[in-house]
């Protein structure tokens, strides 16, 4: 960009000289990149490579270097017993595997969904000009700025079933009769982890929302004012569409976010089936129960089962990521 | 009618408000009470006893976790900085092959899920001797750190003027030096929202402190809170949780309102993760 409008400038009898500084350009650039590249090779694309070959090898945790290629073994195995009986083995055939996958999903789905239409709406809120809204900004900026540690600990206690105020105020109200065990209760649990990620996170999509509404020209909703159009409809009509590309992309980076959720469930809702995703059961089998090996796989699939998603997702729902297209 | 309206829209707001901040406000009441208070629902301050602040910085590693998350945020910063801003300048300002490629590489190193390298970590950092120091965090925090801060810097610098940096060219400035001498005092707001950013992901981060760090004295807080105990396995201090969870967050929400537009404007620009 720089090189093309210094071309224009100069005498074509500079023109050597031009493409001499033009290669130095992109040898220092070459440099510049580097460290970077060096960087995250060492840390994304290896350990990456490793995962995947561990997933391939019967490596414990204690033994990191003594592993030895099984195939597919840690994924599916058969053995045929001599009543004519087959055993499946592996992670492919392994219910708690499976039921993590579907907690994840349900979390992820749920999560979002909610977290789009209620970001969208503290959005619209925050949009229209009245006193006191940068209170309001800022007030929804502490949710987003409370590490999810700590956020995963204070609704712990909030939902604690003894001496929580959730069942405090609950009870008082009359709405149930009593106490619940919100964070241990199987029925509950996925409620409790949903409530949290919803409080912590719609602050996130609510300020993305806002840049995109904020992008749409004020004279589009005073001539709609002045065609009389009713404001849901104006909603429907130009409001949505417009915030749309704005919204595709905020849905994808939290839609990447939910679906390695790791920390808040780890916390809130420790060795709860109910609410073990894909993350925490992989964490478990690789560093909790010494099956390094066998965690390395999961982790392996969570990887593909995550790719594929996002593949998925900008395919279908054509998002623009770069912002490129217009 | 329009009163109607109104006084719907203000009491969205106070809603909006209320939720927002009750959770951590409920934290900081209970944090202030101790004993037998902690087990009664109180909505406003009964008492103000600071009794479990002394306690959490008193008993075990906890001053120290702190000097650690410091630590760990601080070096993750000024390596992610670094790194990214020489990358950026490469990135942003001169055209090679490959540019647009590299540029949706990293987008998608930023999208890794976390868990996917945990093994291959695992074995380098034990490999470079690092296991339960701050180095296995400041390098592992690399991989969520350096894609956004080279996203956020290669839009920023892309769009400082061309003229600068013609002008440094012609006066027979190096790349090193356009970047160190010309760009860099053009970049602070930049560079302030990306190491702010920087700084809260790797203040928070929770799964690799968890794995790769293995005693009381090397821990981070958020893992040093979500393994504070009691006496007994089955009496969690509920007030000392409470008191350390506002110790290491009002530092995080007082500068996250002090650079509010900052970080808004990062987040819209990267995308990134909350």
């Amino acid at each position: 960009m720089a090189t093309t409008a210094a071309d224009r400038s100069e005498p074509p009898a500079a023109r050597p000289r031009r493409s001499e500084l033009q290669a130095e350009r992109v040898r220092a650039a070459r440099l510049f990149l580097l460290p970077m590249l060096v960087a995250l090779a060492l840390v994304a694309a290896w350990p990456l490579l490793r995962t995947v070959y561990f997933s391939f090898t019967n490596t414990s945790l204690s033994n990191l270097a003594g592993g030895e290629w099984i195939g597919f073994d840690n994924y599916l195995t058969w053995r045929t017993l001599s009543s004519g009986k087959t055993i499946w083995r592996g992670t492919l055939v392994d219910p708690a595997w499976w039921n993590a996958v579907w907690n994840t999903f349900r979390f992820a789905i749920i999560s979002v969904s909610i977290e789009t239409v209620l970001g969208l709406l503290v959005a619209l809120v925050l949009n229209a000009e009245f006193r006191g809204r940068a209170i309001v900004r800022a007030a929804i900026l502490i949710p987003w700025a409370i590490p999810t540690i700590v956020s995963a600990k204070l609704w712990a206690w909030l939902f604690n079933d003894q001496f929580g105020m959730v069942n405090d105020m609950l009870m008082s109200l009359g709405l149930i009769d009593h106490k619940i065990a919100w964070t241990a209760n199987v029925d509950t649990a996925m409620y409790a982890v949903l409530i949290v990620d919803i409080w912590k996170t719609t602050p996130f999509m609510a300020l993305l929302c806002l840049a995109g509404l904020q992008m749409i020209p004020r004279d589009m909703y005073e001539a709609a004012k002045i065609d009389g159009i009713h404001p849901v409809k104006v909603f429907f009509r130009v409001t949505l569409p417009l915030v749309k590309p704005a919204l595709m992309v905020a849905v994808i980076f939290r839609l990447l976010d939910a679906l390695r959720i790791f920390d808040l469930i780890y916390v809130l809702t420790p060795n709860s089936s109910a609410t073990k995703t894909m993350s925490v059961i992989s964490r478990e089998n690789l560093i909790d129960f010494d099956k390094f090996a066998y965690g390395s796989a999961q982790s392996t699939l969570l990887f593909l089962i995550i790719a594929i998603s996002v593949i998925l997702y900008i395919w279908l729902g054509r998002v623009d990521l770069g912002g490129q297209k217009q | 009618m329009n009163a109607v309206k109104t006084g719907a829209f203000y009491l969205a707001v106070v809603v909006i408000v209320v939720v927002a901040v009750f959770p951590f406000y409920y934290a900081i009441v209970t944090s202030l009470k101790t004993g037998t208070a902690l087990f009664e629902v109180n909505y406003w301050p009964r008492e103000f006893n600071f009794q479990n602040y002394v306690s959490v910085m008193q008993q075990g590693a906890f001053p120290r976790n702190i000097l650690n998350s410091i630590l760990v945020a601080t070096l993750t910063v000024g390596f992610a900085l670094f790194l990214g801003v020489t990358a950026s300048y490469a990135l942003a300002r001169v055209r090679f092959r490959g540019r647009t490629l590299l540029l949706l590489t990293i987008l998608g190193v930023s999208m890794f899920p976390q868990i996917a390298v945990l093994a291959g970590l695992f074995e380098l950092i034990r490999f470079l001797g690092i296991f339960n120091t701050p180095w296995a965090l400041v390098l592992s925090y690399t991989i969520f750190t350096l894609p956004f801060t080279v996203w956020v810097l290669t839009t920023f610098m892309r769009d400082l003027p061309v003229e600068i940096e013609e002008a440094a060219i012609v006066d027979g400035a190096t790349p090193w030096q356009i970047i160190f001498k010309v760009f860099m005092p053009l970049m602070w707001p930049a560079l302030v929202t990306t190491g702010l950013l920087a700084f809260i992901g790797a203040w928070n981060e929770f799964l690799f402190a968890l794995t790769f760090t293995s005693s009381n004295t090397t821990r981070t807080v958020p893992v040093a809170i979500a393994l504070l105990s009691g006496a007994t396995q089955y009496e969690t201090p509920w007030g000392i949780i409470m008191a350390a969870s506002v110790i290491v967050t009002v530092p995080l929400i007082i500068l996250v309102l002090i650079f509010q537009r900052k970080i808004v404007a990062g987040l819209t620009a990267g995308g990134v993760k909350g």
